[in-house]
């Protein structure tokens, strides 16, 4: 590693930290990434001298906080300028009692820089969007080229995302246990969608948001070493990296989707599964169940799975009917159809899927779960309508074609085969 | 003697690397770790999951508590270690040194080894 990449990678990490505490002190967000700018920079002259400081998070504070007040004080003509090495050379003394100072703060610091992006006016995409920027430090290209929009399209909405935030008054006391767990939350949330994000669009030509995963990843181990104690915090690390693991896997050669069942599990990321195993095994150990912890469970029982045969269904039912309890939704039950299906067979499961008519029928899973019940039941008339819609509905090619492999099936098969729904 | 050397980084600037940086650092180390087992010098060596996967058993009371997290709360964290068999401390540290070469940052900590059960796991 150059020495130039392990400053990029110091100053990477430290930055939500840094910009935490120097918007605590400013009060306001430009400020306080201006100063954290003038502190990268004076870093690169310094480090590269002088190599990394034991705590550069630190540094970059106390130099931010120094250079901004500098460029007040000189705005104001009342004092004048320290020289150069003054300000670049903050003693060993001074840092320690900048971090005996601020250590108690920098978990709030950083909870409430991610969650000022959390902005509940904003819609989904600006939070995001601000957080990467603000927080990840990704530049405006960069995150407009994951979001597949020009570079002044996105400026404008970071600006826009900017100035609304400004609007709101943020507390900057340290807040109270409600309070963090609230925050806690909408930040959980906020990382989630960031990843899914990432995750969800990941194919050929879209490869940049690839990005947004690992920065959601990033940012949740943060969340995680701030509140290592947090069950669901842990259940979405683990959630996410689970996920994660198997990104990979999830698109062939030529970009096309590949379903759950049909991956190379050879080719999913060992260590990734075994941190997730790892963080799920912690969390449940706390016996405060939560969606998250319970979607990461779901998701450890595919890991543990050397193949798609040995899942155990019967578990992932339980689970998603936890589910179903905590966070009722009807692509839960949706999903959980399909491990009833694996359970208990295909009139159980349609049983489960028909009620939910009303309010999915725009949703092509709906439509392709049930066709495939209705053909594994030998209802081959209504699986080829419930096809038909389901191909209607598809958001991509390859969810039509797979569908249309069924229809292909049923015109040419004599016996309805022991078809198996492939949603998951 | 056997030595162990004991990797010290700020965790999340590890975790803050590529992918190509990452494979790049273990295919650097390899290098050294094969040099290690040609020579016969090398023993177990183990990398360590994230410390946020940790949890510490506080067994200096009755009954001991289980706490979520690391030992201790430190700037740069234990992210994993090799056993390495050499002659001196100068050998140590000179092959602490090429470790170093091969992935930089960080620290390693070089302690003599009092007692090594190689025990019986697979790889």
């Amino acid at each position: 590693m150059t020495e130039l990449a392990w400053i990029d990678a110091a100053l990477t990490s430290a930055r939500p930290q840094a910009i935490g505490a120097l918007l605590r002190y400013f009060r306001d967000l430009d400020t306080a990434e201006e100063a954290y700018q003038d502190a990268c920079l004076r870093a690169l002259k310094t480090w590269s001298l002088q190599g990394p400081p034991r705590n550069p998070a630190a540094w970059l504070i106390m130099v931010g906080r120094n250079v901004a007040l500098d460029s007040v004080r000189r705005r104001a003509r009342q004092v004048e300028l320290p020289d150069e090495e003054t300000l670049s050379d903050t003693g060993d003394a001074e840092m320690a009692a900048v971090e005996r100072l601020d250590d108690s703060h920098y978990r709030d610091d950083i909870l409430r820089l991610l969650f000022i992006c959390c902005h509940p006016d904003l819609p989904a995409v600006q939070q995001i969007a601000l957080a990467l920027r603000v927080v990840c430090g990704l530049s405006v290209p960069q995150i407009a080229r994951a979001f597949l929009v020009g570079v002044s399209a996105m400026e404008q909405r970071i600006t826009r995302a900017k100035a609304r935030v400004a609007k709101t008054a943020v507390p900057f006391e340290a807040p109270g246990a409600p309070e963090r767990a609230e925050r806690l939350a909408a930040v959980a949330a906020m990382i989630y969608l960031l990843f899914n994000e990432g995750y969800s669009a990941r194919n050929s030509e879209a490869g940049a948001r690839g990005c947004l995963a690992g920065e959601a990843i990033r940012l949740i181990r943060l969340l995680l070493r701030l509140f290592p104690a947090e069950p669901e915090i842990m259940g979405l690390a683990a959630l996410m990296l689970l996920q994660e693991a198997r990104a990979e896997s999830r698109f062939d050669a030529e970009g096309e989707i590949v379903l759950l069942e049909d991956q190379d599990r050879s080719r999913w990321d060992k260590a990734g599964i075994a941190e997730g195993l790892a963080l799920i095994d912690k969390a449940m150990r706390h016996k405060r169940p939560g969606p998250y912890q319970v979607q990461a469970a779901i998701a450890a029982l595919h890991a543990r799975a050397p193949t798609p045969e040995e899942t155990d269904w019967p578990q992932i039912d339980l689970l998603y009917a936890n589910l179903e309890r905590l966070q009722p939704s009807p692509i839960v039950t949706l999903n959980r159809a399909v491990a009833v299906n694996k359970v208990r067979g295909p009139s159980h499961a349609l049983s489960m899927v028909e009620p939910l008519g009303e309010r999915l029928s725009g949703y092509f899973y709906f439509h392709g779960l049930r066709g495939a019940l209705l053909e594994q039941l030998g209802r081959r008339g209504e699986a080829r309508e419930s096809f038909a819609r389901a191909i209607a509905l598809a958001n991509t090619p390859v969810e039509a074609a797979h569908i249309r492999q069924h229809l292909d099936r049923l015109s040419s098969a004599p016996q309805p085969e022991a078809g198996e729904a492939k949603y998951s | 003697m056997l030595y162990a050397i004991l990797c010290y980084h700020h965790e999340d600037v590890v975790q803050s690397w590529s992918k190509e940086k990452h494979d790049q650092t273990m295919a650097n180390l390899a290098k050294v770790t094969e040099k290690l087992t040609k020579q016969r010098r090398l023993g177990p060596v183990a990398r360590l999951l994230p410390t946020t996967a940790a949890t510490t058993l506080r067994k200096d009371q009755e009954p001991p508590l289980v706490v979520d997290g690391p030992f201790a709360e430190t700037k740069e964290q234990l992210l994993g270690f090799f056993i390495v068999d050499c002659q001196s401390l100068d050998e140590a540290i000179e092959t602490a040194r090429e470790l170093a070469r091969a992935n930089m940052g960080g620290s390693y900590e070089i302690r003599p080894v009092a007692q090594l059960d190689a025990g019986d796991l697979p790889a």
